[in-house]
């Protein structure tokens, strides 16, 4: 009986040493997910976000105690591959919780799949709309179109002085389609007049035909939110042609590359973007963080927007799990949701009831052949 | 329409017509010889474009020098192509070599992806190429009127080749009859490497006139303007010379008059590109200037 | 061309078999099994990524088919395989979506009045997709068809992109370059293979119909055909009109796999891939378009892992980017430059194949018709 004692007392030593043991050692990391589109027509600003979480990750490595792993899949710019992506990151990677993407059309595929599974997913700038619209578990760290539109709207109309507005829009390009639609709505709503309203396809290198048409029509600033390699050549043929209108985009323009590409004909050329900059004055302790770490890291390259919201994303996450308090996918949900006045380089976040970041739109201007951050519009 | 905004358009038009019409002809070398479809032409002129961007800034050469590099690099690329990827189906149904083709196009794009990056790259036009000039109200760079002469001098030198030399001969003897040429003693396979050396040879200068004139680079840059001078090519009468610059102007002036006359259509601006070439092709379905096939029984 | 006559009992009795253990198969892959029986010794169901795998081989290999028929058995050369399957992924995402939905979703053009209040079952809206595809083959096949070889290819590649031009700029109807999104996932496992067999089984059996003889003539030699008396025009618009209803179902049936769609999807790169399917499998071989969606679609996810970094204890080599197509677009070259006709060339599997194959080897390996 004893004997018998003793040993059924040993067992339970050994069974409960062998069930410790893997906690005990804390081997287990918290795996985030990360997907962004690394090659394709997107792989620019993939590259500069995954760039930014990479930097947020080498700067904070642990969470509760528990090593990061970051799981990277390229999501080809492609929606079947974006949805893919965020199928295997859950399933076979087992992430707490993903990052991703540039790009609202591959955001709401991957989202629909994260949505499913019950796993939270954190948008880097993904803009439009639809991407956050009925979803429990997808939030973005980016504010939608609806509102930079409209705050692009009413700086050229209020503080600009603009009275006769042309469109130029990517009609194959969701993102180009929403913010000029919300920018018209709104311009006009201000009273400003649309005078030209001309399209163009994703692809177009040849922009000269539309802009001949918008220079006969006089307008005093053109809105053309394209993206920057596309929006550069844009401005070069308008200048060539001999525009001599204003010229405004939002923030997939930002890049330190619009004006390599653009050279002169970005002079005085304006664009809303998400509230960071490498020379905004008055900036933040958490922008001033992010800027020397990334100095300390690409020693040869400014920090650009993307890459902030890159980083802003894994420490929105790493401060949910760390008040969630484990990195099960329902409590990080729940944490994310109740995010407030979390300091980021963007300035003070929180997240709204729509899963949107409430920040400021930044407005930045080229002036002397520099990128100056002007300050920040507020929409109506 | 004033003739001041007229002449603006019409310029406009000539400078992408002739650049299309430029890419057009690689196409139509190649079809015209093999009857292939060479969908890895726009990746060459994408690498041309290339070749120039980092032998002017990596190896610091001068303009000139990174140009002759670049269409040299782009020759013999094109011949290593045929060797590795089109030469072994020579006898195999011809849908194999076109899958062959989209093969090495996706590999030279995803290629550049992983060497180049996906960022897109500054081109810097010189100065003198770009400095405006105005011409009865229009404004046009010298650049404008460069595009149309490097068109015209390089299509007079391949008919030049075509017509009036020996390998010439041969290829005009191979795009009738492959077999027979073979037969005659014409080392078919050495010709036909020369016709991908020409045909990327144009690519790659298409490619860098392609990148002054719209100067940035990436590593998809080739994909569209491939495709739309393909469409060129075929509007012309594939496998005619002449016909792919007429089908590039024709369609340069289609894309750009379209939204010149109808700005409110602009978003529909490819789909007449297309609808026109539809009606061609039903019209005289050899292209504008395409020798009627024989039915062979 | 073995011209077999219809079924004999042995191979009727087979198929049931082969049938009945692939929906076992798909029983168990799917979960429902360990549902429904609660067997311990089930080893674990396939995970949803798994699934998605399945599903997408599934569809890709309806579209193999569906190019098959017009290429590979009629002999036209056609590119425009993604307009088909655009209309279809379309008209059934219109079909499937409740009102309340596409009311959210127009955001930039309210949508269509008629069409807002359109609701109808998800099978309903398959076919409907098949339909208005046909439709507008039929438009397009009348006066394109006369074309031959390359140029068919041209101007139907042409109208693939017309059909998107339109599509991008209709936005009242399509939303435009915003997409749909939200598309209830109709398209499970049991949906998918379902109308993979039916069209498997139907294509099969108008392919060793006299029909099917008349197809293979025109592919063969257009004019002989037209000597013994074939309607060289009724046969191929039919078969171009069959391939673009099977196209537009898959489209409408990828659509509600992938629950979003939009006007980039479907541009000629989509054609191409299909394509690339169905010359890689083996063109005028229905085994060889399903063991080319089979190949190509596991080694596109396959090959995943190239890009991952690598980590071999002493080693530690960086994800490349990008690395997956280069290697991807290199086995594609290796497989068509030594299997120059496909993987199955004209051949099929059949019973009797296996049956040869099993008695001339003795030895024992299992594959499906």
């Amino acid at each position: 009986m004893k004997v018998s004692h003793a040993l059924a007392s040993l067992a339970l030593a050994v069974a409960a040493l062998g069930l410790a043991a893997p906690s005990a050692l804390a081997a287990e990391p918290v795996k985030i997910g990360v997907y962004l589109p690394l090659t394709g027509q997107n792989a620019f600003g993939g590259q500069l976000e995954l760039n930014g979480v990479k930097l947020a990750h080498q700067a904070h490595p642990t969470v509760l105690g528990r090593d990061v792993e970051l799981v990277v899949v390229d999501n080809k710019s492609d929606k079947v591959e974006a949805a893919n992506a965020v199928k295997r990151l859950i399933e076979r990677d087992k992430v707490s919780v993903y990052i991703g993407t540039y790009g609202s059309s591959l955001a709401m595929a991957g989202g629909e799949v994260g949505e499913k599974a019950g796993v939270p997913g954190v948008g880097t700038s993904c803009t439009n709309p639809l991407v956050t619209q009925g979803k429990k578990y997808y939030f973005r760290a980016c504010f939608i179109d609806p509102y930079q539109g409209a705050a692009a709207a009413a700086y050229a109309f209020k503080n600009l002085g603009m009275k006769k507005a042309a469109i130029l829009m990517d009609v194959a390009n969701d993102y180009s389609v929403g913010l000029c639609s919300f920018f018209k709505r709104s311009y006009k709503k201000l009273g400003g007049e649309i005078v030209a309203d001309l399209k163009y396809n994703s692809g177009d290198q040849d922009f000269t035909a539309q802009l001949t048409e918008i220079i006969n029509k006089k307008p005093d600033i053109v809105f053309m939110p394209a993206y920057f390699a596309e929006g550069a050549i844009i401005m070069k043929q308008a200048r060539e042609l001999g525009g001599t209108f204003t010229m405004m985009g939002a923030d997939a323009m930002d890049n330190p590359d619009t004006l390599k590409i653009g050279g002169k004909a970005v002079e005085g050329f304006l664009h809303t973007t998400f509230p960071y900059d490498v020379a905004m004055p008055n900036m933040s302790e958490a922008a001033k963080a992010f800027t020397a770490d990334w100095k300390a890291t690409f020693p040869t390259q400014d920090p650009n927007v993307n890459s902030a919201l890159g980083y802003v994303c894994y420490n929105l996450i790493l401060d949910a799990i760390t008040r969630a308090g484990s990195d099960d996918p329902a409590a990080i949900t729940k944490a994310l949701a109740e995010t407030k006045d979390l300091p980021t380089p963007l300035g003070s976040l929180s997240i709204n009831a729509t899963h949107d970041a409430e920040l400021p739109v930044g407005i930045i201007q080229y002036k002397d052949g520099k990128r100056q951050y002007i300050g920040e519009a507020i929409a109506e | 329409m004033t003739l001041e905004l007229f002449l603006q358009h019409f310029f406009n038009a000539l400078t992408l017509g002739s650049l299309y019409g430029l890419i057009a002809i690689g196409y139509t070398m190649v079809y015209g010889i093999l009857r292939l479809i060479n969908f890895a032409h726009g990746d060459i002129l994408m690498l041309g474009a290339y070749f120039v961007f980092y032998g002017t800034t990596l190896f610091c050469l001068p303009w000139p020098v990174a140009v002759v590099v670049a269409i040299l690099g782009s020759a013999l690329l094109g011949v290593l192509m045929d060797k590795i990827a089109y030469r072994p189906l020579r006898s195999a149904p011809r849908i194999s070599a076109l899958i062959s083709a989209i093969a090495v196009s996706f590999f030279l794009e995803s290629l550049a992806v992983v060497v180049f990056t996906g960022l897109p790259r500054p081109v810097h036009q010189p100065e003198w190429l770009v400095s405006i000039i105005t011409i009865g109200g229009a404004r046009l760079m010298p650049l404008t009127l460069l595009v149309p002469g490097v068109t015209a001098v390089l299509v007079a030198a391949l008919l030049y080749v075509v017509y009036h030399t020996k390998p010439g001969l041969a290829m005009q003897a191979i795009s009738k009859d492959i077999e027979t040429t073979r037969m005659l003693g014409v080392s078919v396979d050495k010709i036909i490497a020369l016709t991908f050396a020409i045909g990327s040879a144009l690519a790659a200068a298409s490619g860098i006139m392609w990148a002054l004139r719209y100067p940035q680079i990436n590593p998809y840059m080739g994909v569209f303007p491939g495709f739309k001078a393909f469409i060129a090519a075929v509007f012309g009468g594939i496998g005619s010379i002449q016909g792919a610059v007429v089908g590039g102007l024709i369609l340069g002036f289609i894309e750009i008059m379209t939204v010149a006359f109808f700005p409110e259509l602009s978003g529909y601006r490819d789909a007449f590109a297309f609808i026109l070439l539809v009606v061609v092709l039903l019209v005289k379905p050899t292209g504008l200037f395409g020798e009627k096939q024989e039915e062979k029984i | 061309m073995n011209a077999k006559p219809a079924f004999n009992k042995r191979d009727a009795a087979l198929t049931a078999l082969a049938l009945a253990v692939l929906y076992l198969f798909l029983w168990w892959a799917d979960g429902s099994m360990a549902g429904a029986l609660s067997w311990s010794f089930l080893p674990s169901p396939l995970n949803g990524y798994e699934i998605q795998i399945l599903n997408l081989v599934a569809v890709y290999g309806i579209l193999a088919i569906s190019l098959n028929i017009i290429y590979g058995f009629t002999g036209m050369f056609s590119l425009g395989h993604a307009g088909f399957m655009a209309i279809g992924a379309y008209v059934s995402a219109l079909c499937v979506l409740s009102p309340e939905q596409k009311e959210i979703m127009w955001i930039i053009d309210e949508i269509l009045p008629p069409l807002a209040a359109l609701h109808t079952p998800f099978w309903f809206s398959v076919i409907l997709g098949g339909v208005v595809a046909t439709i507008f083959a039929l438009f397009i096949g009348i006066p394109v068809l006369r074309l031959g070889g390359d140029y068919l290819g041209i101007a139907t590649l042409g109208f693939s992109e017309i059909i998107r031009v339109l599509i991008v700029n209709a936005t009242p109807i399509t939303n435009g370059s915003l997409g749909i999104k939200g598309i209830p996932c109709y398209t499970d496992l049991f949906t998918s293979f379902t109308w993979l067999i039916i069209v498997i089984f139907c294509t099969v059996r108008l392919l060793n119909s006299n029909f099917g003889n008349v197809l293979k003539a025109v592919r063969d030699d257009e004019i002989a055909a037209q000597v013994m008396g074939i309607n060289v025009f009724h046969a191929k618009l039919f078969s171009f009109c069959l391939g673009a209803f099977l196209a537009g179902a898959g489209g409408a049936l990828l659509g509600n796999l992938l629950t979003t769609i939009d006007p980039k999807m479907f541009t000629f790169l989509l054609t191409y891939n299909i394509l690339m399917i169905v010359v890689a499998g083996g063109l005028g071989s229905i085994t060889g378009s399903i063991i080319g969606s089979v190949i190509i679609t596991v080694l596109l996810e396959w090959l995943r892992v190239v890009e991952e970094p690598l980590d071999l204890g002493f080693i530690h080599i960086p994800g490349i980017p990008g690395m997956r197509m280069v290697v991807f677009s290199v086995c594609l070259l290796i497989i068509i430059l030594y299997r120059r006709e496909g993987i199955m060339g004209m051949r099929e599997i059949t019973w009797n194949s296996i049956g040869r194959w099993f008695s001339s080897l003795g030895q024992s390996k299992e594959d499906k018709a």
